[in-house]
């Protein structure tokens, strides 16, 4: 169990590719961080460092006290779970478990013995002797997690460990994992491009986007709080509806004619007014108007897609509201309209 | 839609029950059988001859027909000490065979291994380079080098010697090439997951490697048995005494005959010759399944 520091991580390839710019974060003892973003945003290359498996092109890297850039990955003391999982397809699932116990000398009773303890605690105790191919996905999961947990790690990693299971058991594997990393107390820092993952699992949600870090923040902050209209749009499905609207000294933000919102004092010209689908909802006198073209059956909820003074937007209402498609009169439920920079992105 | 569908049944089951003679599968079968009969009526006819004497043989030529000396052309092709030094017989052949067989095998397989293990999984500045320049090595068969590749083993004082019969030939483009087409199929995270297991280079080549290989080595260890059990002109030159005749080899001893009155033993060296067919035919038979898997088998 460690802390670990990132700081000014930067790398860049041979080709010049500058994959993660300097970045710097600590992870405290016990979190669970996910690193999360659309693909080649530099997250898998950043946890890929952080194992050791790609070298960090400068700064520094510390897993505990010690600054780790030049260890090995075996001395680092930490185990990853893989996205194909990466079990020896020769091995039975006691020796996939045990291999790298045997390769750190240490004697067969002991490793039998973490096997089990491993194996009770995963629900593996009948698969032992099977070999991986005789397993379905989740239990292969299973046994990454299990090999994982037997080498006693200070810090697990984990790259897109659930995108091969289908979502049923995905959900499953997920308050799984999230328990077993609780229950054990290691650090883990978590890869994922499903934001659903992340806002669930995570302790503390790392934005990253071409590279940079975009926010740091709890779930709850990050959604409430998105520090870029790219955090807003990856975060959360239906992504947050982004207008166009112009602030002109008078202190609102005007899309179209009859549609304005209170700007914030440092809003002024061009500004994106960000509305999550579901802070609004239909009331016969609401001030806002909307033409309906789609409607969306989610079963608990419906998705309302169409047009708001003329830009496309999304409401999502809970299933009680009848809707059709034409013309929805919308009120806003709070005040959580959001207010961003059109040209860098930032939010004002 | 479900007009289609409701309709196709009814449709197909009144001409199910009449059988119809396909012709493409009768001419497809009669050509493999054809195939298989021009391919097999040789080994056959070298049976049935085998079971003649040197006379019958030599006065009629070749015999469809049984004849009673089969037990007694195998014996003495077998156990009966021949050739010009009466030192070697077909056992001793066979052990020879065997031993260029194996040896030219497993030796190609480890080369070939390590070659391909060295140029996949190091970053090394010219792997790629090294690859090609091993690949064109392809274009140098052991007969266009053979004088130089004498010469040297020669000069090493190799000749009539095992190391001789068989180093020379280990160094194996194609199982350079096949292990290292099989070695990049290898997932990428196999190597890092053993990576952070602490297994080194390697334990990751003995651990994980070569038990995940296996098909491969049996696919390859058939081709080179066969290819090496088949020698004829490196061991005819690199070795005289006749202790290391291989059975390939040693057919032709026995048909030359060394007193002008003698007549070739022409029913042992088929005998001999039907020895020399069964152990590659066994092998291929016994590993034909993982034949298939090491060179079709992608998934991992």
């Amino acid at each position: 169990m460690a802390k670990v520091t990132l700081e000014q991580i930067h790398k860049v390839y041979p080709n010049g590719f500058e994959a993660v710019t300097p970045s710097s974060f600590d992870i405290p003892d016990g979190e669970f961080v996910v690193l999360v973003g659309p693909s080649g945003c530099g997250k898998s290359t950043l946890l890929r460092m952080i194992a050791g498996l790609e070298d960090i092109s400068s700064g520094n890297l510390s897993i505990g006290d010690r600054v780790v850039n030049d260890v090995d990955p075996a001395d680092r003391n930490i185990a990853m779970v893989f996205q194909n999982y990466a079990l020896y397809p020769h091995m039975t699932v006691a020796k996939n478990m045990g291999y790298g116990l045997k390769n750190r000398g240490v004697s067969k009773d002991e490793i039998a013995k973490k096997v089990q303890e491993a194996a009770e605690m995963l629900d593996l105790t009948k698969y032992l002797d099977r070999r991986p191919s005789q397993l379905s996905g989740g239990q292969r999961q299973r046994v990454a997690m299990g090999r994982a947990i037997v080498r006693n790690p200070d810090l697990f990693l984990f790259d897109e460990p659930l995108s091969n299971l289908d979502a049923k058991l995905r959900n499953q594997m997920r308050i799984e994992i999230r328990a077993l990393q609780r229950r054990l107390g290691v650090t883990a820092i978590y890869v994922t491009h499903d934001q659903v993952e992340a806002m669930t699992m995570a302790d503390r949600i790392i934005v990253l986007n071409e590279g940079r870090i975009e926010q740091i923040g709890t779930p709850t902050e990050i959604y409430e709080n998105p520090a870029s209209t790219f955090v807003a749009g990856f975060m959360g499905a239906p992504p947050m509806n982004l207008l166009k609207a112009t602030v002109n000294g008078s202190g609102a933000a005007k899309v179209a004619d009859g549609l304005e919102f209170d700007a914030p004092v440092t809003a002024e010209g061009d500004v994106l007014v960000g509305i999550r689908p579901e802070d609004l909802e239909p009331a016969e006198d609401g001030a806002l108007q909307m033409d309906v073209q789609i409607v969306e059956e989610l079963g608990a909820n419906r998705l309302l897609h169409g047009l708001m003074g003329g830009q496309a937007f999304s409401v999502s209402v809970p299933k009680q509201q009848d809707t059709q498609a034409g013309e929805v009169r919308l009120r806003m439920k709070s005040g959580a309209t959001h207010f961003f920079n059109p040209g860098t992105g930032r939010r004002l | 839609m479900t007009d289609i569908t409701t309709d196709t049944p009814i449709a197909t089951t009144p001409q199910a029950p009449k059988k119809r003679i396909k012709w493409n599968v009768v001419a497809d079968h009669a050509v493999l059988i054809l195939g298989s009969l021009f391919m097999l009526l040789p080994v056959v006819l070298a049976f049935t001859t085998a079971s003649h004497d040197a006379v019958t043989i030599h006065r009629e030529g070749l015999q469809l027909k049984m004849g009673d000396q089969l037990g007694t052309n195998f014996r003495l092709a077998m156990f009966e000490k021949g050739g010009f030094t009466e030192t070697v017989d077909g056992m001793k052949m066979l052990t020879n065979s065997f031993i260029l067989g194996i040896g030219f095998a497993v030796g190609k397989i480890i080369i070939g291994m390590t070659a391909a293990y060295a140029i996949v999984y190091f970053r090394l500045r010219f792997a790629t380079f090294a690859f090609w320049i091993i690949f064109t090595t392809l274009l140098l068969p052991l007969e266009v080098r053979i004088l130089p590749s004498y010469e040297v083993i020669q000069g090493l004082g190799l000749t009539n010697t095992y190391t001789g019969l068989i180093v020379p030939l280990i160094a194996s483009a194609t199982a350079t090439f096949f292990f290292r087409q099989y070695f990049r199929s290898v997932p990428e995270e196999l190597v890092e997951a053993s990576r952070i297991d602490g297994a080194g280079p390697v334990k990751f080549f003995i651990d994980i490697l070569v038990p995940l290989s296996r098909t491969m080595i049996a696919a390859m260890f058939i081709i080179m048995f066969v290819f090496g059990w088949n020698q004829y002109l490196w061991p005819t030159l690199i070795t005289t005494e006749e202790s290391f005749f291989t059975l390939v080899r040693g057919i032709k001893q026995i048909v030359i005959s060394y007193t002008d009155a003698a007549i070739p033993e022409h029913g042992q060296a088929l005998a001999l010759a039907f020895v020399a067919i069964v152990p590659p035919v066994l092998v291929v038979i016994f590993f034909q399944n993982w034949f298939v898997k090491g060179l079709t088998e992608s998934d991992k």
